[in-house]
């Protein structure tokens, strides 16, 4: 029997394994780390189109008259202030200021709130919300109804746009619109967790594979790429987004991790906003930065870093960047050297090699 | 796929010995499940290395490997070629991109190693 029997699976599992796909256990799903190659990939989206399975992330859907009472008081960013068919990012904390995950915020109707979140997290997320939920509102866990396509990449709305009638071009970035693709019923979101312009569809399981064949197949004029979770990585990691249990975990808050911006302090009480409003007052003792080797060597997460010579840090994320040929990484510093220009050193495999804290995002695309 | 005339370990190395000289790399086996490789790490020569320790690193995108010695040795030459085209392991791993030669200390502990079929074995039998 093989060891992927215990994991878990999306309804893309053999379309994968036939491409050859390299699987990995992630989180207790069985995965595709990469197909042809991680840089090959990652240079797809940045140039032309990829196009990813994130069936794993979980959906958590609050309905009801107070349902966005209960998201705003569960969340950081301002739901109250979101229109019908619009999304934000936002955190869901505990009360000490730790991240439990983050996560994406749809608002659907004015009673209906829609929420995308880690894999990883997900049922631990929808025991939080429960747990917190004292309002006129309805907490449904619905990963199930729900697989998920990524298309990333400056082509992906053209890819797209030749599946659904729905005007892509109209969907402006951070929104979402309910409509069709391939005929099938389908939340279309202007969203991505690449850096690159891109589109994230929600569709029910049974449709995920047709779908998926006919992006592929819609994509291949501009040499469409199926993507795996490695060239995920390194293309969130180049435009300096967060991922669970790197840059945010429990311990850290988000104003350690550089996301004030999703915290809205004047939007009333929210789970976490005392202690984060107490760290604001001091400022935060640590800081996450980005950080691009000098030396030969990549700093990989969990790797200690060095200012002038003693133990100042660890590295949450470290990788080649395929877009800039060079090796970045990001780390918690003090808050006092998390800025850029300041020379550090990183551990690697027991040798100090020099690097230099930088502005970050490492890329951002051409608008 | 796996030439003959190497030897081959449970960690995907292979070692060629021709008199008292052993050539070590890494197997195809070992390139594919890395996958891009973007820096290799190895020894100074003159080091001497031992049989199951590691004398370096290969680092793909995603991780860092460690490279175990198949045979015990002093490192006489190193590939520079990989310092500066780290890729070629992905091209030609039984090939141009050998690792490191060695003066064999110890050449019997060739005994332990597996022949070309015994490898196409395991690797078949490991997925």
């Amino acid at each position: 029997m093989s060891a992927a029997s215990s994991l878990k699976t999306t309804p893309l599992n053999s379309i994968h394994r036939a491409l050859g796909a390299k699987m990995v256990d992630f989180g207790g799903w069985d995965m595709p780390v990469q197909y042809t190659g991680i840089i090959d990939e990652h240079h797809a989206v940045r140039r032309a189109v990829g196009v990813f399975d994130v069936s794993h992330m979980g959906e958590i859907e609050i309905h009801g008259p107070e349902a966005a009472k209960l998201a705003d008081f569960v969340t950081t960013n301002a739901v109250h202030k979101l229109k019908i068919g619009q999304a934000h990012y936002s955190g869901l904390l505990y009360p000490h200021g730790g991240f439990v995950d983050d996560i994406l915020v749809h608002k659907v109707a004015e009673d209906h709130y829609f929420l995308c979140v880690n894999a990883s997290n997900q049922e631990k997320d929808f025991e939080h919300i429960r747990s917190l939920n004292r309002f006129d509102a309805r907490v449904d866990f619905s990963s199930g109804r729900y697989a998920q396509l990524a298309i990333q990449g400056p082509k992906a709305r053209d890819t797209v746009q030749k599946l659904t009638p729905v005007d892509l071009a109209a969907i402006r970035y951070y929104w979402f619109t309910d409509g069709e693709v391939c005929a099938a019923p389908a939340r279309i979101a202007h969203t991505g967790y690449t850096g690159e312009d891109g589109f994230e569809i929600y569709v029910a399981p049974a449709h995920a594979a047709l779908i998926w064949n006919e992006v592929m197949q819609a994509g291949a004029e501009f040499g469409i790429k199926p993507c795996g979770l490695g060239a995920r990585n390194t293309l969130r990691l180049e435009a300096k987004m967060a991922l669970y249990g790197h840059e945010i975990d429990a311990s850290l808050s988000p104003l350690e991790a550089g996301l004030e911006w999703i915290v809205k302090f004047d939007k009333g009480e929210f789970v976490g906003r005392e202690a984060l409003l107490r760290q604001k007052e001091k400022g935060p003792t640590r800081k996450l930065v980005g950080f691009e080797m000098r030396g030969r060597g990549i700093g990989r997460d969990g790797y200690e870093v060095l200012r002038n010579g003693s133990p100042a840090g660890w590295v949450t994320s470290g990788s080649p960047s395929p877009t800039l040929n060079r090796n970045i990484g990001l780390c918690y510093l003090p808050a006092e050297h998390a800025q850029p220009g300041k020379s550090i050193q990183i551990m690697i495999r027991n040798q100090p090699v020099d690097a230099v804290t930088v502005e970050t995002p490492f890329y951002k695309r051409a608008k | 796929m796996y030439p003959d005339n190497f030897r081959y370990t449970k960690e995907h190395e292979w070692v060629l010995v021709e008199g008292d000289t052993g050539t070590i790399g890494i197997t195809d086996h070992a390139q594919q499940e890395l996958g891009d490789i973007v820096y290799v790490d190895l020894p100074k020569v003159g080091v001497r290395i031992e049989l199951g320790k590691s004398l370096g690193s290969v680092e793909s995108v995603k991780a860092v490997s460690d490279i175990y010695a198949p045979l015990s040795g002093e490192v006489t030459e190193i590939n520079k070629l990989l310092t500066d085209a780290p890729e070629k392991l992905n091209q030609d791993p039984h090939g141009v991109a050998w690792l490191v030669k060695i003066h064999l200390s110890a050449p019997a502990e060739i005994q332990n190693l597996m022949s070309a079929a015994d490898y196409q074995t395991y690797v078949g039998a490991e997925k």
